[in-house]
């Protein structure tokens, strides 16, 4: 069997590449593999136009099917380019640029080559327009993401990434599964919107997807990760991983309503976990996990109200959430602090990063004339059209949670409060102009809704800047404040850490390794001695026999097959590392190569 | 020019006036509740002027009873927990 039926894979790497449609993935995937060869300035420039080409490929883009071919008797299609694939382009891309920018002064080519794959294979799930494609991108995702928390080079980071990447394997297996009984059910690999049937399969993907998005109670692997990646590594997982999720979810189970009530959950989860966290990029990432729950919310109501509500908030949230990471990223940077205890009265020397930490608090606050207003607001408005009072309600709740420890209490006790006497400079400039051009799109959205409204995938009917909405928001936010100065002497950051989800794989695991170096130990030691007493010599005695047979009997190609064979057993050997990403990595191109076989079968 | 504006509205020094100036805001928020036209009214709630106010501060006041008191009787460990 052909493994490429028409067209010929000359002709589609030409079709993608070259003509109607230039995936933006290739260059970020591809280019990475530059960036090691690169030095200086030169580097420099290279890491920011890449991304600006990326840019101009997805803002340029007309919709279509594009680079899609037979794969074992199933269309794969690489780019599905609609209205709802572009808006995630369009942020991706911005994104990518911005964290670029603020990530130019790192001389660690590893990190900026992991950034590109990450970026790179986000667009790629944005564009997937099967499942296969889809799953092969997921997966770069995870690891390209795990070393920008590796990449910190702490035994805490180390550990951190190990459990992030165990969770993201689980969460591609559970979507693997999900995959295959959907195809067995449908025989289609085609993505799209799923069948709401209840099946293993429904469930299954779903499990994967909102892993990735962070619901409850699968998103503890968030806020044990973010806070121990890099400074610049931690601006970019805060803007991809969790929005792929919402893409996906978007596309494949608008109008769950299971999904509504889990997002809604997560938006008080989240504010409430906040109000305990000391390190302040734990804290922000609590406010992930609060923020996308806004947009499974809307996901789960269904409307196009709704739906063009979340997409919105994904996009404004991409650049405020970037900019929050890197405003805190500055103050670890220039501070080497991380904890909101160690700080105070930063305002003095860092007048800029707070302005801009500020700007991105009150677009998160949705604050009217920034940018969480014009989004935020439809998926509660959505709420109250479709009349589900404890939704809209919940929802109002914890956007004044919100305000209150990201724009409240985290700048209160960073940049005033309590004067730590630490004077620490401005970041370098790059961090500055970068947090510059997020800062200014938070503003200029919230200002002007106008283009983002017109890229959204449904027409917008929607005015954010009506009389009542203003006061009504003015009002929480405002009395959220009068709440917090009230309550400031209770709210003092403490040396502490909160028990989250985590603590069942985190102790569990301890209890497994009891059981494993205990009774399975013993086991292993048995059949270690059973392999050296018994197995090994008769492996031994059969390898000199065939040894005998291949110099006396067997001709020269016999021999060559030999050496053949010790040379793969030599390098299965080698698999044998100890390191835990090798192993999951094995895994995962296991199950690769398992599929492939399964629709050779199929196919076949 | 920044850092001048930024020091001079949080220097200490200025607290009174600051203090001043939020309760202004928090009066003129309150009462602009009351002119605002209502375009629209999803549940009887959103029909009382000053509501939000009234439900933001109740908001702020609970999420941080609420998860204080889990925080100190369950959630919150010393940091070498998990060491």
């Amino acid at each position: 069997m052909e493994l490429f039926t028409k067209p010929s894979a000359v002709e589609t790497f030409y079709e993608v590449v070259m003509i109607d449609w230039f995936h933006p993935s290739i260059l970020f995937i591809a280019g990475a593999f530059l960036i090691p060869f690169l030095k200086g300035n030169v580097r420099k420039a290279y890491l920011v136009l890449i991304p600006a080409f990326a840019m101009i490929a997805v803002f340029s883009a007309g919709e279509g099917t594009y680079g899609a071919h037979s794969f074992l008797g199933h269309e794969i299609i690489f780019g599905k380019v609609d209205k709802l694939s572009l808006v995630f382009s369009y942020v991706f891309t911005l994104m990518a640029f911005i964290g670029m920018v603020y990530s130019l002064h790192v001389d660690d080519p590893g990190q900026h080559m992991a950034a590109f794959l990450y970026v790179g294979s986000s667009l790629g799930v944005v564009f997937a327009g099967d499942y296969f494609t889809l799953f092969v991108f997921w997966e770069i995702m995870a690891f390209a993401s795990a070393y920008l928390v590796f990449a910190r080079r702490e035994r805490r980071s180390i550990d951190a990434g190990f459990r992030y990447l165990l969770v993201h394997v689980f969460g591609g297996v559970c979507l693997l599964g999900g995959i295959i009984l959907h195809y067995a059910d449908t025989g289609s690999i085609l993505f799209g919107p799923i069948e709401h049937d209840g099946s293993m399969g429904f469930y299954l993907i779903m499990i994967g997807f909102i892993l990735n998005a962070a619901v409850p109670p699968l998103h503890a692997w968030l806020p044990d990760a973010y806070p121990e990646a890099t400074v610049t590594g931690a601006v970019f997982m805060s803007a991809f991983t969790t929005k792929t999720a919402v893409y996906v979810l978007v596309r494949a189970f608008a109008g769950t309503e299971m999904l509504m009530w889990l997002g809604v959950v997560m938006t008080v989860y989240g504010v409430g976990y906040a109000m305990l966290q000391n390190d302040f990029r734990r804290l922000l990432a609590y406010h992930i996990v609060s923020q996308v729950g806004y947009m499974v919310t809307g996901i789960g109501l269904g409307s196009e109200l709704a739906l063009n509500g979340s997409v919105s908030h994904a996009f404004t949230h991409i650049l405020y959430k970037g900019l929050l990471f890197m405003g805190a990223g500055s103050v670890i940077y220039m501070t080497g602090k991380r904890k909101l205890s160690d700080l105070g009265g930063l305002y003095k020397t860092m007048p800029l990063t707070m302005i801009l930490y500020m700007i991105a608090g009150f677009s998160i606050s949705a604050f009217p004339f920034f940018s969480g207003f014009v989004s935020k607001s439809m998926i509660v408005a959505a709420a109250n059209h479709d009349h589900k009072a404890i939704v809209s309600l919940l929802l109002v709740l914890a956007s004044s949670g919100t305000f209150l420890s990201t724009t409240l209490k985290l700048p209160y006790h960073m940049f005033f409060g309590h004067d730590s006497g630490i004077r620490a400079k401005e970041p370098p400039l790059n961090m500055l102009i970068g947090m510059g051009i997020a800062a200014f799109l938070c503003i200029a959205i919230g200002v002007f809704p106008g283009p983002l409204y017109s890229v959204l995938p449904y027409p917008v009917d929607f005015e954010p800047y009506t009389g009542d909405h203003i006061t009504g928001s003015l009002g929480i936010l405002m009395f959220t404040a009068l709440g917090f100065f009230m309550l400031l002497k209770y709210l003092h950051p403490k040396n502490l850490i909160s028990l989250d989800t985590d603590w069942s794989y985190r102790m569990g695991s301890r209890v497994f390794m009891r059981i494993a170096k205990g009774p399975v130990g013993v086991y292993e030691g048995f059949i270690t001695e059973v392999s050296n007493t018994i197995v090994l010599p008769v492996i031994y005695s059969l390898a000199g026999i065939g040894l005998w047979i291949d110099r006396n009997i067997v001709d020269r190609f016999v021999n060559s097959v030999a050496a053949f064979v010790l040379s793969i057993s030599a390098s299965v050997r080698r698999i044998q590392t100890g390191f835990l990403q090798h192993y999951a990595l094995g895994m995962v191109v296991g199950i690769m190569v398992i599929i492939i076989i399964y629709s050779l079968m199929g196919g076949g | 020019m920044i850092k001048g504006m930024v020091d001079y509205i949080c220097d200490p020094e200025n607290a009174g006036k600051r203090r001043a100036i939020f309760y202004v805001i928090l009066v003129v928020v309150f009462a602009s509740d009351f002119i605002a036209s209502r375009h629209h009214i999803a549940f009887a709630w959103d029909a009382i002027p000053g509501w939000s106010a009234f439900y933001g501060f109740v908001s702020c006041v609970a999420i941080i009873a609420v998860f204080k008191f889990l925080g100190s009787v369950w959630l919150l460990k010393k940091e070498d927990y998990y060491d």
